[in-house]
């Protein structure tokens, strides 16, 4: 901190600082007020059906959105040390195995939306990124991502987050690592490759960052993903609620238990037509969960509804041929299958 | 006059892009021109890595983000 920051730099801190604190007072005390909301102000019955879905809405609802605004400032304050130009460059030219690790651990942290998957998929591939750890990246970039974590963490608790954040990535990994022994490259729509000689040329845009330019980003951040994905994580936990006060226990346990064997795959293809809502599915699945289906189906739905989508197999069809796009999801479904049979048998 | 060009292939963000640098130019003053360019080929030629891209002159000034006003003000004047 430089001795002459102005005292507008000083006010902020401050407020940042009293933000804070309010933030972990008011998410510490969300049990106690959401039970005096439902029973003393409400007037609701304790353990009525009613009570318990109204009870379990003003509390998770309040929660996940806290966590959600704190997780995705800081996520955005992170992303901007990472810009894909810098990705590009540590990825470039990396052998495989190594590089399909670290494709899929800063697909976790480098800005991406699957609107721009295109530019990125021949920013990687024409600067001599091999095609598997390409692959390693765009698996991990939207299936690892701070909205599905926080999510996981708030409903199921940091166990089932972490599960989840592991598993993305072994998934990513080896679906990665196994498309680039599957030697595709022909499979590229060839205009990929053309005019493109050279490889590398756009230089990073923008990247000249302060922190006042950060703490930007992270607020900007913030409107966005929050502003975007409130309605659906409202709603998804209203229906969550809903489950929780009047299904009744192991109701799922037939359809989405452990013995159900053909649960996992039909979770997975039930998963790849799902996308924007993946912020109103995980409530819905918590929910599911207590009335008895396994862990290893429900992990295998959420990764497959976050990690798998039409809407993205449509863009990528602009510079991979069918059959690629084929095998991508074959094989990142193939893994998911797995993590859902491997989880439903160990635990 | 400046020769302002949007890359995108039309998502959300590409259209609020457009919508500021537009605000942007108009504020500046000076006369200007504004495409948006949607085809992929055309939009890998600036060689961009994520969208939507601000290109004023046939310089990439910015890419991956919707800057604010003011800071399309910069970029642009």
């Amino acid at each position: 901190m430089p001795l002459h920051a102005s005292p507008r730099l000083y006010l902020r801190l401050l407020a940042a600082a009293l933000g804070l604190v309010a933030w972990w007072l008011l998410y510490g005390s969300l049990a106690s007020i959401a039970a005096w909301l439902t029973y003393a102000f409400a007037g609701l019955e304790r353990g009525s059906h009613l009570g318990a879905a109204v009870e379990f809405f003003v509390y998770e609802a309040p929660k996940v959105l806290l966590l959600l605004v704190l997780v995705v400032f800081g996520v955005g304050v992170v992303r901007t040390f990472f810009t894909p130009e810098r990705t590009r460059r540590l990825l470039a030219g990396r052998r495989e195995s190594v590089g399909n690790v670290l494709a899929a651990l800063l697909g976790t942290v480098t800005p991406f939306c699957s609107c721009s998957a295109v530019p990125l998929f021949i920013g990687f591939v024409t600067a001599g990124v091999p095609l598997g750890v390409t692959f390693s990246f765009l698996v991990s970039a939207p299936m690892v991502n701070e909205v599905a974590l926080v999510l996981l963490f708030g409903m199921f608790g940091w166990k089932v987050a972490a599960l989840y954040l592991g598993m993305g990535l072994a998934v990513a990994i080896v679906a990665g690592w196994t498309l680039g022994r599957l030697r595709m490259e022909r499979h590229v729509e060839p205009w990929v490759y053309e005019n493109m000689a050279g490889g590398a040329g756009a230089e990073d845009v923008g990247t000249a960052m302060n922190w006042p330019g950060r703490v930007q980003a992270g607020a900007a951040a913030v409107r966005e993903i929050v502003g975007r994905v409130w309605p659906y994580v409202l709603l998804g936990i209203a229906v969550g609620a809903g489950i929780h006060g009047y299904v009744p226990e192991n109701f799922m346990a037939a359809i989405m238990g452990r013995d159900a064997w053909w649960s996992v795959p039909l979770a997975v293809l039930l998963g790849v037509p799902m996308y924007a809502n993946a912020a109103g599915i995980i409530p819905v699945v918590q929910a599911l969960l207590g009335k008895g289906a396994a862990l290893g189906t429900v992990l295998a739905f959420m990764m497959s509804v976050i990690g798998l989508s039409l809407p993205e197999a449509i863009i990528l069809r602009q510079v991979l041929r069918p059959r690629l796009i084929a095998t991508f999801f074959g094989v990142v479904a193939a893994g998911i299958l797995l993590v859902g049979y491997l989880f439903n048998f160990l635990l | 006059m400046k020769r302002i060009q949007i890359l995108g292939t039309g998502c959300a963000k590409c259209q609020k892009l457009a919508a500021v640098a537009d605000e942007a130019a108009k504020a500046l003053g000076s006369p200007y021109e504004l495409q948006k360019v949607t085809d992929i080929k055309h939009i890998m030629s600036f060689r961009v890595m994520s969208t939507p891209a601000l290109v004023v002159d046939g310089v990439v000034k910015l890419s991956g983000r919707v800057p604010t006003v003011d800071e399309a003000k910069q970029l642009i004047g």
